[in-house]
């Protein structure tokens, strides 16, 4: 008799997992050992672990997607190592050991000395303002019942809801980087709203202590409760740079019925050096499943990374519900940009809006990749769509891939879209009032991509614009 | 105040354009240039404003002692001289009481004045909105985006009004304007004549002359003045055409 190939398989593990528990970091590589360990050491349920193992044996069968608009060098994902404990960032006694480059960054960005401190890993004096302001609002946002902390607390504190909702929006099995998210993830954010709550504040990542070592394989699920409302935001202006180079991160939101997310990136990761070198791969999916007149709204405004591959998307399965995607992208010097988002309109009378602003300067390219998909049941839906493009300089690269997949008559479908360049005759208006060459440019940009900024909370849109002002720096004239 | 002195210029790797120009404008004067077609008229307002797409191959010009040639198109506007432009541009998303502000603050920067706050310029800019009898909500639309032919004529004078320049130079402002919209125009040009300022109108017409009075009336025509007078000229050059002028200067030749 053979024995099941299931039996041997196990016999491996048991044997073959020899990784010590107390160890701080794994061996880079990946495998079934390597996933049990994560799992052990977050002391994570069973279902979390099981959950990973079928996410990984998926991955296994997957091939890396090469269809987006962008080149990069074969990934080796044996070269990683998928856990190191959080480790505190060495600590520097003041800004003067800072790359100085980086602090002129700052300052441009108009960012406090005590956020200067903070984000070059500077020790900071025992009070120091954020930490202390976060404390308060935890405190406020208990009282509503309303849930933020971090991935690992939620999995061990509020099991069931995971459980629920993970892998709900996005299907372990979705696609190549979604899955090895799904197996190798070690933390990221959670939070719930509860039913009928309107969640008093901006939730931002920012404010969530322990939120500096989520690493390379960020996990986020958020959950808004019948008729609650929150507004979330990730990511901040200042310039992130980073050791690993792969990004994957999962963000899943579901609005249940009448209630409403609103979903605000600013994404500055490190983009490389003038000639393309370095800088990190960001391979994102982020995704929403709208229920019955429940409303998710995605405002992105990407300057950084190497390459982006990132396609904010609503399923619109509820009756009467919404689903927004306002967008700017930038791609200066070698930058690679395929961004996009999908409307998927199940339900009846559901409505969607894609506003997409994509800037390319020096050699940068930059795709608009969309689908707007009006299923059979879906009576009529409505979608908007505006895909502009703004050119700066004659060796940048522009493209706009909008798919539109109509199976029920009673749709309406409109699509603009445009290419422009900034014109020498913008330019000379601006500069015979007086502006300078790098004021007009900005002027003209910041123009171009006001649609998308005014569904930025305020002070984030005034931080976004001057990052675009530094992100695009000497790019005409 | 202004002294051209016998500028010549072509178009960059392109034809010539101006042939020998001599012009000097005083404190508190209003000059018109007028011309046929393709004379050189609204070259010479460009090159005054600093348009790199023309090339001066001779000649110079001298604004205030300076050598104006020598300056950005921006260090130009910041010592005074404003270009109503023929065609004034759109720039999308861009509030034109925001773009005004800026380009107010970046003159009085460059002068050491202190930087205009938003009440303060609002107020300015609703009382001059209201000279040109324009709706305040010119102010938060988008610079020239959607302005009919004659909006944007009225938010060039309007700027102008703002920036209170010592040289104005008014490309064709007359063009595309009803009657109406030319009276309003004119109205707003006249206000901002004074002994302080002067004013350089380049129109095929004698029309806008009717409403803004110049001191003096040049003729242009293959990139040379080839004549100059008062007011008459273009009373005569009305009801003779520009072959009369082309006439006498080659009968003068």
């Amino acid at each position: 008799m053979t024995a099941p190939i299931q039996d041997i398989t196990n016999q491996e593990y048991k044997y073959g997992f020899v990784t010590d528990i107390e160890a701080d970091s794994v061996a880079p590589g990946l495998s079934e050992d390597v996933i049990r360990f994560i799992s052990k050491k977050k002391n994570e349920p069973e279902f979390m672990l099981e959950w990973r193992l079928k996410a990984y044996r998926q991955w296994l069968k997957m091939k890396e997607p090469h269809w987006a608009y962008a080149k990069y060098p074969p990934i080796d994902y044996q070269a990683t190592s998928y856990y190191s404990a959080p480790k505190p960032k060495k600590e520097l006694k003041s800004l003067d050991e800072v790359d100085p480059e980086l602090l002129d960054t700052f300052s441009k960005l108009g960012i406090s000395l005590d956020e200067q401190k903070r984000l070059s890993g500077v020790a900071v004096d025992a009070v120091f303002d954020s930490v202390s302001v976060a404390t308060t609002f935890k405190g406020k946002l208990k009282e509503l019942g309303i849930i933020f902390c971090s991935f690992s607390e939620a999995v061990q504190e509020h099991p069931e809801l995971v459980q629920k909702y993970l892998s709900s929006v996005v299907p372990v099995t979705d696609n190549f980087f979604a899955a090895l998210n799904s197996a190798v993830f070690t933390d990221g954010s959670f939070c719930y709203i509860p039913k009928g709550v309107r969640c008093p504040m901006e939730l931002s990542t920012y404010f969530r202590i322990n939120a500096a070592n989520t690493g390379q394989f960020e996990r986020t699920l958020i959950i808004a409760d019948e008729g609650s409302y929150v507004s979330y935001l990730e990511g901040c202006t200042a310039p992130m740079r980073d050791e690993n180079q792969l990004h994957a991160a999962v963000v899943e939101l579901v609005a249940l019925e009448g209630a409403q997310i609103k979903y605000s990136t600013v994404q500055n990761w490190y983009p490389g050096d003038k000639n393309g070198k370095g800088g990190i791969y960001n391979f994102v999916t982020k995704r929403g499943k709208c229920f019955n007149r429940a409303k998710i709204s995605w405002t992105q405004v990407e300057t950084g990374s190497a390459i982006t591959w990132k396609y904010p998307s609503c399923i619109l399965q509820g009756d009467d519900s919404v689903g927004e995607f306002y967008s700017v992208a930038v791609a200066n010097n070698y930058q690679q940009a395929d961004t996009g988002t999908k409307m998927i309109h199940i339900g009846k009378n559901t409505r969607s809006t894609i506003v997409s602003k994509g800037i390319s300067a020096g050699h940068g390219q930059n795709v608009y990749r969309g689908l707007v998909k009006i299923q059979k049941t879906a009576e009529n839906a409505r979608n908007y769509s505006q895909c502009d493009s703004l050119l700066m300089g004659d060796l940048c690269e522009a493209h706009t891939v909008p798919v539109i997949e109509v199976k029920n008559n009673s749709a309406q479908m409109e699509h603009e879209a445009s290419t422009s360049k900034i014109s020498e005759d913008q330019l000379f208006y601006c500069k015979q009032r007086g502006l300078s060459t790098e004021d007009a440019v900005n002027l003209i940009v910041n123009g171009f991509c006001k649609q998308v900024f005014k569904e930025l909370p305020m002070e984030f849109a005034v931080e976004a614009q001057k990052l675009l002002e530094v992100s695009l720096e000497g790019s005409v004239g | 105040m202004l002294e051209i002195k016998n500028l010549k210029a072509r178009i960059k790797d392109g034809a010539d354009v101006l042939d020998g120009i001599s012009l000097t404008i005083n404190k508190g004067e209003v000059h018109a240039i007028m011309g046929p077609n393709g004379s050189g008229k609204s070259t010479l307002a460009s090159i005054l404003a600093g348009k790199d797409a023309y090339e001066v191959t001779s000649g110079e010009v001298i604004f205030e002692g300076k050598d104006l040639l020598a300056l950005s198109a921006e260090d130009r506007a910041r010592s005074g001289i404003f270009l109503g432009f023929q065609y004034p541009v759109e720039i999308p998303g861009v509030g034109n009481a925001y773009f005004l502000r800026a380009a107010l603050n970046s003159i009085r920067k460059s002068r050491g004045q202190e930087e205009m706050d938003t009440f303060e310029f609002l107020k300015l800019a609703k009382q001059k909105a209201k000279l040109l009898e324009m709706d305040e909500s010119f102010l938060s639309r988008f610079v020239n985006e959607g302005f009919s032919g004659g909006e944007k004529k009225r938010n060039e004078i309007f700027q102008m009004s703002i920036l209170e320049p010592k040289l104005a130079v008014l490309d064709e402002i007359d063009s595309g304007l009803d009657i109406d919209a030319l009276k309003i125009v004119s109205k707003g040009v006249n206000a901002l004549r004074s002994s302080e300022r002067a004013i350089v109108m380049v129109t095929h017409y004698q029309r806008l002359l009717d409403y803004i009075t110049p001191d003096f009336v040049h003729v242009l025509s293959g990139g040379k003045i080839i004549q100059s007078g008062d007011k008459t000229l273009a009373h005569k050059l009305e009801k003779e055409g520009y072959a009369w002028v082309k006439a006498q200067d080659a009968a003068n030749a």
